[in-house]
């Protein structure tokens, strides 16, 4: 994965990775090709399901433009302290031969006041702000990653290890803050969390492969009792140390809670998650679909379950930060339930997954915005609605095939 | 033909779950366009034994080897085309197209890389091969019970599979399609597929398969289909279930 080495020209590369690789869906096999024939049968139908097919692209090309603009955004925001460039001379003279030094900071600028006018048109005051965009990019880039990571689980019947993780994730935070508090540390509890909650994963695999119950027991204990060690953590911890930090924000999810750093370890995971999903759909797709069969076929179904359970517990960790431990499955599940109601196969569910998700985002923000209301609730009460008119719809086209 | 290496071949293979035999020193070779009947009462290690020939479970003792490999280091995975018991059970609720199901028998040629144009055609053909290429674009879940299985031949076709390990594939079918099914299975057989098919209507199998393996536990009779009819192994496979039998053959 590049983006780690983002001294020079990182914003671009970052950027178009991030775009290729949302591109990437579209990888293998344009199905549009040899659509020709259509399903019901009628020849009448088979425009309205290209067009079908067209809108989805353009949705999901736009989708992935917006991602990769939030990337810039936030690889700007980083860029323009020059980081590191204190430590290493060297990195400062990178900077300022390739012009990022005033380039950088200047673009910022730019978007800024790009959102300064926006705000004047709007009538809002929100997008001159830069931990505004912070959280909106972030929560962009959850739109994309959640559901992609989502739709694999859903269909695994697994939609029950987002919450389980965001719960090992809330007892990262809780481990974080303790010590952070004992050592004066000032790191990322953010990355406390990740590594906590990725723990979590593998041990959520580890036990399911090893205990004889039913897939989800282990992890209903592991969700119940990864919260209450959180709970007992962090009160101990109010009570022998002084500890200041917004545990609501990180419970319900808050706009301001986004810091710099959590909008860029949102921005390094998506990248990541993106290119990885592009790289393994096919696997991904018959381990979900047939996992046996994927065994005779011989693909490592272990390694690409471990892989897809850290995943999750990557996406899971980046998406607290907006939703908040309780409501991030949702973002998991939700959209992924709502293009499974209406779509005709699996490339179609994946892209609407991330349709509805970037929907339910835009949305929750908006309302959460306007109304001046928690985004985690916002995001997913959108993503619910949203839902809702997928099962409506989809209650139609079911008896045209039915009729068919 | 005896030069040609066994594609499956199971020597002494005991398998227990925890305590319970359920294969007890079975050992048996699978030639090259066999046509295998798998039969035996229920609970009797069928299924166990097939998996344990296809290296999804791995014996207590004995060994297994898979076109000459041990089947432990056996990666051609794309050699073998698989339709499990349960292969209808996600297909139930999953939006995956015939098509997309059927292109999965690509994978394992492809691995990371891209379904090219060749990949898309052979997916395609084996979809006209088993007579669903009109309904490659709906979804499994919308298939009967017959037009479902078809489409998993199809997927071990696209995969250009020299085995067909088949579990019960036609539990839920009704009895037309159940005819056309075989028919295509032998068809499928005559252009030199090796079959392994578990079935529990002893008359199906009797009629398609040209070898038959009778196991409860241990091996009642693995030989040619006439000598199965007029062998004893049935009966005594049947009639003795659970108790231990002393047959040599």
């Amino acid at each position: 994965m590049t983006g780690t080495d983002t001294d020079t020209g990182a914003t671009g590369t970052t950027a178009d990775e991030a775009q290729t690789a949302t591109d990437g869906g579209t990888v293998e096999g344009d199905p549009d090709v040899e659509v020709g024939e259509n399903v019901d049968g009628a020849q009448i139908e088979s425009n309205p399901v290209d067009r079908r097919r067209r809108i989805e692209r353009i949705g999901v090309a736009l989708v992935g433009l917006l991602a990769a603009g939030m990337v810039v955004f936030i690889a700007l925001d980083w860029l323009r302290r020059y980081p590191y460039a204190d430590a290493s001379p060297l990195l400062e003279t990178l900077y300022t031969a390739t012009g990022i030094d005033p380039a950088a900071g200047v673009a910022f600028d730019q978007f800024l006041i790009a959102g300064a006018w926006l705000d004047y048109f709007l009538g809002t005051e929100v997008f001159r702000y830069a931990f505004m965009w912070r959280s909106i990019a972030t929560g962009v880039l959850i739109g994309v990653v959640a559901p992609l990571v989502g739709t694999y689980l859903v269909h695994r019947q697994m939609a029950l290890i987002g919450e389980t993780l965001a719960h090992t994730a809330f007892a990262g935070v809780a481990i974080g803050l303790l010590f952070n508090a004992a050592t004066g540390w000032e790191g990322s509890l953010l990355i406390v969390a990740l590594l906590v909650s990725i723990v979590g994963a593998l041990a959520v695999q580890w036990l399911t492969e090893r205990t004889r119950t039913f897939g989800d027991v282990p992890i209903a204990i592991m969700l119940s009792g990864s919260f209450a060690v959180a709970t007992l953590l962090i009160s101990w911890g109010r009570g022998s140390m002084s500890i200041a930090v917004d545990i609501e924000g990180f419970l319900f999810g808050s706009l301001s809670v986004v810091t710099a750093g959590g909008a860029r370890l949102m921005a390094l995971l998506s990248v990541a998650v993106v290119a990885i999903v592009a790289l393994t759909y096919k696997q991904l797709l018959f381990i979900t679909f047939d996992e046996q069969a994927a065994r005779v076929a011989r693909l490592n179904v272990t390694a690409y379950n471990t892989l897809l359970i850290v995943m999750t517990a990557v996406v899971v960790v980046g998406a607290m930060q907006v939703l908040g431990v309780i409501l991030v499955a949702g973002m998991l599940v939700i959209p992924v339930a709502a293009a499974s109601q209406i779509a005709r196969s699996f490339r179609e569910t994946l892209y609407l997954s991330v349709l509805f998700g970037q929907a339910s985002i835009l949305g929750g923000f908006t309302f959460a915005i306007s109304q001046s209301l928690p985004s985690g609730g916002s995001i997913i009460v959108v993503a619910i609605a949203i839902y809702l008119i997928a099962v409506a719809l989809s209650g139609r086209s079911g008896t045209a095939i039915s009729v068919h | 033909m005896s030069i040609v290496t066994p594609v499956v071949d199971v020597r002494n293979v005991s398998f227990a779950y925890g305590d319970s035999l359920a294969l007890d020193d079975v050992s048996l070779t699978v030639e090259q366009g066999d046509f295998l009947g798998l039969v035996g009462p229920n609970g009797s290690g069928k299924t166990t034994l097939l998996h344990v020939m296809l290296g999804l479970l791995s014996p207590d003792s004995g060994s297994v080897e898979l076109f000459g490999q041990p089947v432990s280091e056996f990666e051609a995975g794309e050699r073998i085309g698989y339709v499990s018991q349960k292969a209808t059970d996600r297909g139930g609720t999953m939006p995956v197209t015939v098509r997309e199901c059927v292109r999965m028998g690509r994978f394992a040629h492809v691995g990371h890389g891209r379904l090219t144009d060749d990949d898309r055609r052979i997916a395609d053909e084996a979809l006209e091969t088993v007579g669903i290429g009109d309904i490659a674009d709906q979804q499994m879940n919308q298939l009967s019970g017959g037009q479902r299985q078809r489409a998993y031949i199809a997927r071990a076709l696209a995969s250009e599979a020299d085995l067909l390990a088949l579990d019960e594939p036609t539990v839920g079918v009704d009895a037309e399609s159940r005819d056309e099914f075989y028919r295509l299975l032998e068809a499928l057989n005559q252009s030199g597929i090796t079959i392994i098919l578990i079935e529990h209507d002893i008359g199906v199998v009797t009629d398609r398969a040209n070898r038959i393996a009778c196991i409860n536990t241990e091996l009642y009779h693995h030989g040619d289909t006439e000598s199965f009819v007029e062998s004893e192994a049935l009966s005594e496979a049947y009639g003795k279930t659970g108790e231990v039998v002393h047959h040599h053959h």
